[in-house]
């Protein structure tokens, strides 16, 4: 973790996190829960997301990804450690106070079947958020949400619609639109395309990296793919068991890991080449 | 469940010099409320002995209601299957429900995608394989078949199989359960083994343990299998043949080289287009593929693919057949009207890539 922020070509931090420790406690006993241990599900993590760049935080399931964003945002308090955003302290922030900061990060989440309320319609999915922050009301309201789904790649007329009308792919297109309606400055990306078909992978992955150009966006993508991660991703972390074992540049990373463990995940990765796979395969009997 | 003996033994390859398995012309069709549903229209193939075959597609394009037909699962009442299934020469189709069960397990096994699901919470794994080694042959009594239970899962790789045994599913990891599966599958020494994307809830580490594993069994004990998977890697990994589907016919067949290096039909294009390869340098933006997979109900007229193909004409409004175009590759079949020349033009995205791109 020595060259954290070298070499990216952005401005200067956007968010900083600093030892963050995420435990959880495992109780056992009949009437008194007592705390037998923990399972330490981020333990010290530390990184920097510059204006501008994408983070990809990569990870096998289990090895803290989910938690470390969920603890960034500060939707699970965090054990210990520091989180600060445009140089504030966030973490340890009441949920009044962190009111104005969910203007600036929003996040995407992996299900698009499970994060969209059945019962609201697509308009009130996306455009709840401006009433509650007191943005836009009323036919305001109403011209940013339709051109909010038309920048997503929907239809205006979508906006009345119930979510499960909607494909897969639809659905993690209202999802993004969701995230971007507060114009936020950073988004949280948690394995938003690894339910989606690969043709529509490919297109959310475009839709994502086009709408990081126009707006600006930062994103920390988290994906347990590291093909999708290496694509979209200017910096990588690898995380491990809570821990981050390994950042750097994103093809510099893919192509000459340091730590063993980055090694091991980039070997299982199958590569799509007959040739090459079945080089890769004699390799390994022969070593 | 009484057990009859077996009448015909399985024979490790087809019988009379035929192939093991022999799909022609299989249509299945579901009516449902908003009308009837061509799920699979007119598939055909042939699986020999020890040759891992890789159906590959979309949610949608018919692969996995394929592989469910073969061992009778997507019978109902509302759905109507055409065509035939012959396992070593043995009509598949025709068989009543009853016959049926002697195939499953003991010729044709079949795993699910999801590992978790698919076994009973409430009792243990070994007693889930002791109950399919009965189930089949009631002469083994329960202590041999517990023995056996241990065997296979020491065969798939499940450390102390003799303690795990007596575990329940949960206590085993997600990739533990994937080989317990494999464990089940194998229980009966099946000739075909359907693997419904095996790997796809699995981490990339236990992933390639598992297809190394498909990929033994394979070798050593001359296992057919039927891998269904939307992912190419997986595909390049471990499949001899592939075939590509989509709206619920196949658009394109052929070995593994002939997909991945010579690729004829535009969908394998935009499906090769689609991946993030970490072999190669970083395309500035994936080629994607536009639109979304049609529905069943109401298929484009003519090539099912046309509303996303960049280089359709007007030849596409009618439905081209499943053939060979190139002379020196009879055996490598696609659906597209296209030229085989023009082909190799319009796929090449970059100097090193193939993919689905408007001309410029």
């Amino acid at each position: 973790m020595s060259d954290l922020g070298t070499t990216s070509t952005a401005g200067g931090p956007l968010l900083e996190v600093t030892d963050l420790v995420k435990h959880f406690p495992i109780k056992s006993g009949l009437l008194i829960d007592r705390e037998v241990d923990q399972v330490r599900a981020v333990d010290g993590v530390s990184f920097t997301v510059n204006k501008g760049e994408t983070l990809g935080l990569v990870g096998e399931s289990g090895s803290g990804k989910s938690t470390t964003c969920r603890v960034v945002l500060q939707l699970l308090k965090p054990t210990s450690g520091s989180v600060k955003f445009e140089g504030q302290e966030i973490a340890g922030k009441s949920r009044r106070d962190l009111r104005p900061l969910r203007r600036e990060m929003q996040m995407i989440f992996q299900d698009p079947y499970a994060s969209l309320n059945p019962r609201k319609r697509i308009g009130q999915i996306v455009g709840d958020q401006l009433k509650i922050q007191k943005i836009a009301s009323g036919k305001e309201l109403r011209t940013k949400v339709e051109g909010l789904l038309e920048r997503v790649g929907l239809s205006p007329e979508h906006y009345n619609r119930f979510p499960h009308e909607f494909s897969g792919g639809q659905r993690q297109r209202i999802g993004i639109a969701r995230a971007l309606a507060l114009g936020p400055k950073l988004v949280f990306c948690d394995e938003p395309v690894s339910a989606l078909d690969v043709s529509i992978q490919a297109q959310i992955v475009n839709l994502l990296d086009d709408l990081q150009d126009e707006m600006g966006l930062t994103y920390v993508f988290v994906a347990h793919d590291i093909g999708v991660v290496r694509h979209i991703s200017d910096r990588i972390a690898v995380m491990n068991q809570g821990k981050i074992v390994e950042t750097g540049d994103a093809d510099q990373v893919c192509e000459h890991p340091r730590d063993a463990y980055t090694k091991k995940l980039l070997a299982a990765v199958p590569i799509p080449d007959p040739r090459e796979s079945r080089a890769r395969r004699e390799r390994a009997t022969a070593g | 469940m009484s057990v009859t003996p077996e009448t015909a033994p399985a024979p490790a390859g087809g019988a009379g010099g035929g192939p093991l398995l022999a799909v022609e012309n299989l249509r299945v069709g579901f009516a449902t409320e908003d009308g009837r549903v061509q799920a699979v229209d007119g598939v055909n193939f042939t699986l020999e002995p020890g040759e891992v075959l890789a159906i590959v597609g979309e949610s949608g394009s018919g692969k996995s209601v394929t592989a469910q037909t073969l061992i009778g699962l997507t019978r109902s009442p509302n759905s109507h299957i055409e065509g035939s299934v012959r396992l070593s020469g043995e009509e598949l189709t025709t068989k009543s429900e009853r016959e049926l069960q002697k195939v499953r397990g003991s010729k044709i096994a079949m795993i699910f995608q999801d590992p978790m699901t698919s076994m009973n919470p409430v009792y243990t794994v070994g007693k889930q394989i002791i109950e399919a080694i009965r189930a089949h042959d009631s002469s083994v009594n329960r202590r041999d078949a517990r023995g056996q239970a241990v065997e296979l899962l020491g065969a798939v790789g499940i450390p102390d199989p003799e303690r795990r045994v007596n575990d329940y599913p949960h206590e085993f990891s997600g990739g533990m359960r994937q080989r317990a599966m494999i464990a089940m599958g194998l229980a009966l020494e099946p000739s075909v083994l359907i693997a419904d994307e095996p790997t796809t809830a699995l981490d990339v580490t236990i992933q390639a343990q598992i297809l190394h594993l498909i990929q033994d069994l394979n070798r050593s004990r001359g296992l057919a299998t039927i891998l269904i998977t939307h992912d190419l890697g997986v595909v390049a990994e471990v499949a001899d043949r592939v075939l590509v589907m989509y709206g619920g016919k196949v658009v394109e067949q052929g070995t593994l080289d002939d997909i991945f290096y010579d690729p004829q039909h535009p969908y394998t294009w935009g499906l090769l287009g689609s991946l993030t390869r970490l072999d190669q340098p970083r395309p500035h933006r994936l080629p994607q593929i536009s639109g979304a997979p049609p529905s069943l109900l109401n298929l484009p007229k003519g090539c099912a693919f046309r509303p996303r193909c960049p280089h359709e004409f007007g030849k596409c409004s009618e439905v081209p057949s499943l053939a060979a175009h190139l002379l020196e590759d009879p055996k490598h079949l696609d659906r597209c009207w296209l030229d085989a020349e023009k082909k190799r033009q319009l796929r090449q995205v970059e100097p090193n890539r193939i993919g689905l791109e408007e001309p410029v």
